[in-house]
């Protein structure tokens, strides 16, 4: 189980972007992380994968496990070596490196047998990358960069792979094609930390959801239960009950926007 | 003809072939760190230093002096950078720039004391031998310049274009962060970097002190040559690097060759010059060198 247990982080030693915030990502699951443009999603990604200190932050309070290991005082080699894979905001791809570079790197710390595994499962889980092969990845559609991020992250055969907003930018059939590769590589056997804004989608898939709030988890609970909770319905899928507008409920609308966006 | 052949172009392709190695040298280092190493001329002279003490005091066959030269100052490479550079890793480039003319000075007052004031050789086996090329007669250390020099060269291209460190050296290169997410040792690949770089310097020394008849301490301004160089091919090319060391060491060859003839009014010595002025040239031109990025910084 990957665990994230009171984790505070904060930047520039003086910027408290987390607080106490706690998670769980249980072996084979798919956790859903949901919250508002800044609300420290990368950031909780971040200090799972040991990439705070590139961005000078810092855990100050609590700790992030594998397994009861603490992972927090890793580097990002040492983070991926222990079975933890990513997939970057903004998909990050290395646009000047053909298809199968981008996917070599991702194995870059893998034994050849899983580099060559690794080439086959990815070429096999996206064939539109296969043809494509020696291309510059920069040639690829968003969609394709976004395979190309997911198979680098699977090259090193991680236990447990973070996406951090894999449906950003993404016409709606890609984001549904995108769900259903999520599945298929959970049903592989990876366990999945899925940050989105897009929660029906998130939700739809996963077992278990988290709602982060200026730095900390407000709510959270089985993804069932999120699906039909009323602000989630409200604030992130836009489906708010048909009910008259009246002042009160502005009002209302107003402190509770507050206090989830 | 024959002149120009000899004593222009193969000559001047000899020299320019140093110069692209140092060049190749810098390339390397600012792609992989983004850092100007301005210490390649004391890595240079130490490298010419460390072949002659192999080579002629060791007595060690001159190929396998070469290597081994190359392989010491691999190593003070890769400590000059875990030691100096590594600390500075995320200050500003220009800092950076400037612990390495602090790491010139040091190694080069340590050169000094190591060469003193005579004059030594490398122990190479060309000495002032001529070769026929296409009926030419050139001189054989004009011609091993510039093998030895693409030779290297090509195996330092094909290591990055192949090999797997030479893949995470190029996606380093492209972004720090995401190499060190994907498990590279972003650390190493820097000490790579300048291991690569002083070892290619070291070699350039050793071509450098088989001309004239030897190379003393002071030899080591010429790679101060590798700046134009690096500034027309632009700062992040290693194929600018390569064609603009020998266009620089081919204009200096066919200047120093013509100039005294046709323009003696211009001065003695034009031939130093000629590097400087093409650079402005093309820094008028093309600011970020021929081959250069375009958004590439200055340091
Ligand atoms: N390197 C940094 N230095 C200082 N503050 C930062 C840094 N990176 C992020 N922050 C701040 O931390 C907060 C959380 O940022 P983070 O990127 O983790 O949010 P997010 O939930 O991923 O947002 P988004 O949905 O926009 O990606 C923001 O207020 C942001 O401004
Ligand atoms: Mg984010």
């Amino acid at each position: 189980m990957l665990a994230v247990n009171n984790l505070d982080v904060v930047y520039e030693d003086v910027i408290l972007v987390l607080k106490n915030v706690t998670l769980e990502v249980p072996a084979g699951a798919i956790v859903a992380l949901l919250g508002a443009n800044g609300a420290g999603k990368t950031t909780l990604l971040r200090a799972v994968t040991g990439l705070l200190d590139v961005h000078r932050g810092a855990v100050t309070r609590g700790s992030v496990t594998l397994d009861g290991q603490p992972l927090h005082h890793l580097d990002a080699p040492r983070t991926v070596a222990a079975g933890i894979g990513q997939v970057m905001e903004g998909r990050r791809i290395f646009t000047d490196l053909t298809v199968d570079e981008n996917l070599r790197i991702g194995g870059h710390a893998a034994d050849r047998a899983t580099v060559a595994a690794g080439l086959d499962r990815a070429y096999s889980l996206f064939p539109v990358l296969a043809d494509r092969r020696q291309q510059p990845a920069g040639y690829l559609s968003g969609g394709e960069q976004q395979m190309l991020a997911i198979g680098r992250a699977l090259m090193s055969q991680p236990a447990y792979l973070l996406l951090d907003e894999p449906s950003l930018g993404l016409a709606p059939r890609l984001v549904q094609h995108i769900k259903e590769l999520i599945v298929e590589i959970n049903r592989q056997g990876t366990a999945i930390l899925l940050v989105e804004q897009n929660a029906s989608m998130a939700l739809s898939i996963a077992s278990h959801g988290y709602v982060l709030e200026t730095g900390k988890v407000v709510m959270d609970g089985a993804a069932a239960e999120l699906l039909a909770n009323d602000d989630i319905r409200e604030f992130y899928l836009g489906l708010s009950e048909e009910r008259d507008l009246s002042f009160r409920d502005v009002k209302h609308y107003r402190r509770r926007k507050r206090w989830l966006s | 003809m024959t002149e120009l052949i000899s004593s222009g172009l193969v000559r001047g392709l000899g020299i320019g072939s140093t110069y692209a190695l140092l060049a190749v040298g810098f390339v390397i280092i600012y792609r992989a760190t983004g850092v100007i190493n301005f210490a390649q001329p004391a890595l240079m002279i130490l490298g010419a230093y460390a072949t002659s003490v192999l080579a002629t005091g060791a007595g060690l066959p001159f190929p396998v002096a070469v290597l081994a030269a190359m392989a010491v100052l691999a190593a003070v490479g890769m400590a000059t950078e875990r030691v100096a550079l590594r600390p500075m890793v995320g200050r500003q480039p220009f800092a950076a720039a400037m612990v390495t003319v602090g790491v010139l000075t040091v190694l080069f007052v340590v050169a000094h004391r190591l060469i003193g004031t005579q004059v030594r050789t490398v122990g190479d086996p060309w000495g002032l031998q001529r070769a026929e090329l296409f009926g030419v007669s050139v001189a054989q250390v004009d011609l091993a310049k510039i093998v030895v020099s693409m030779v290297a060269i090509g195996a330092v291209g094909l290591f990055l274009a192949r090999s797997r460190l030479g893949l995470a050296m190029r996606a380093t290169s492209m972004d720090q962060e995401v190499a060190l997410a994907q498990g590279v040792d972003v650390g190493r690949m820097f000490s790579l970097a300048w291991g690569i770089s002083a070892a290619l310097a070291a070699l350039a020394g050793m071509l450098i002190g088989t001309s004239a008849g030897g190379f003393e301490a002071i030899t080591a301004l010429v790679a101060l040559k590798a700046l134009p160089v690096v500034i027309v091919g632009g700062l992040d090319s290693i194929k600018g690097a390569v064609y603009a060391g020998l266009l620089i060491g081919v204009a200096e060859a066919l200047t120093r060759l013509y100039q005294p003839r046709y323009a003696e009014w211009l001065g003695a010595n034009v031939d130093v010059v000629v590097p400087y002025v093409i650079m402005i040239v093309v820094l008028v031109v093309r600011p970020y060198g021929l081959f250069g990025t375009r958004e590439v910084e200055r340091v």
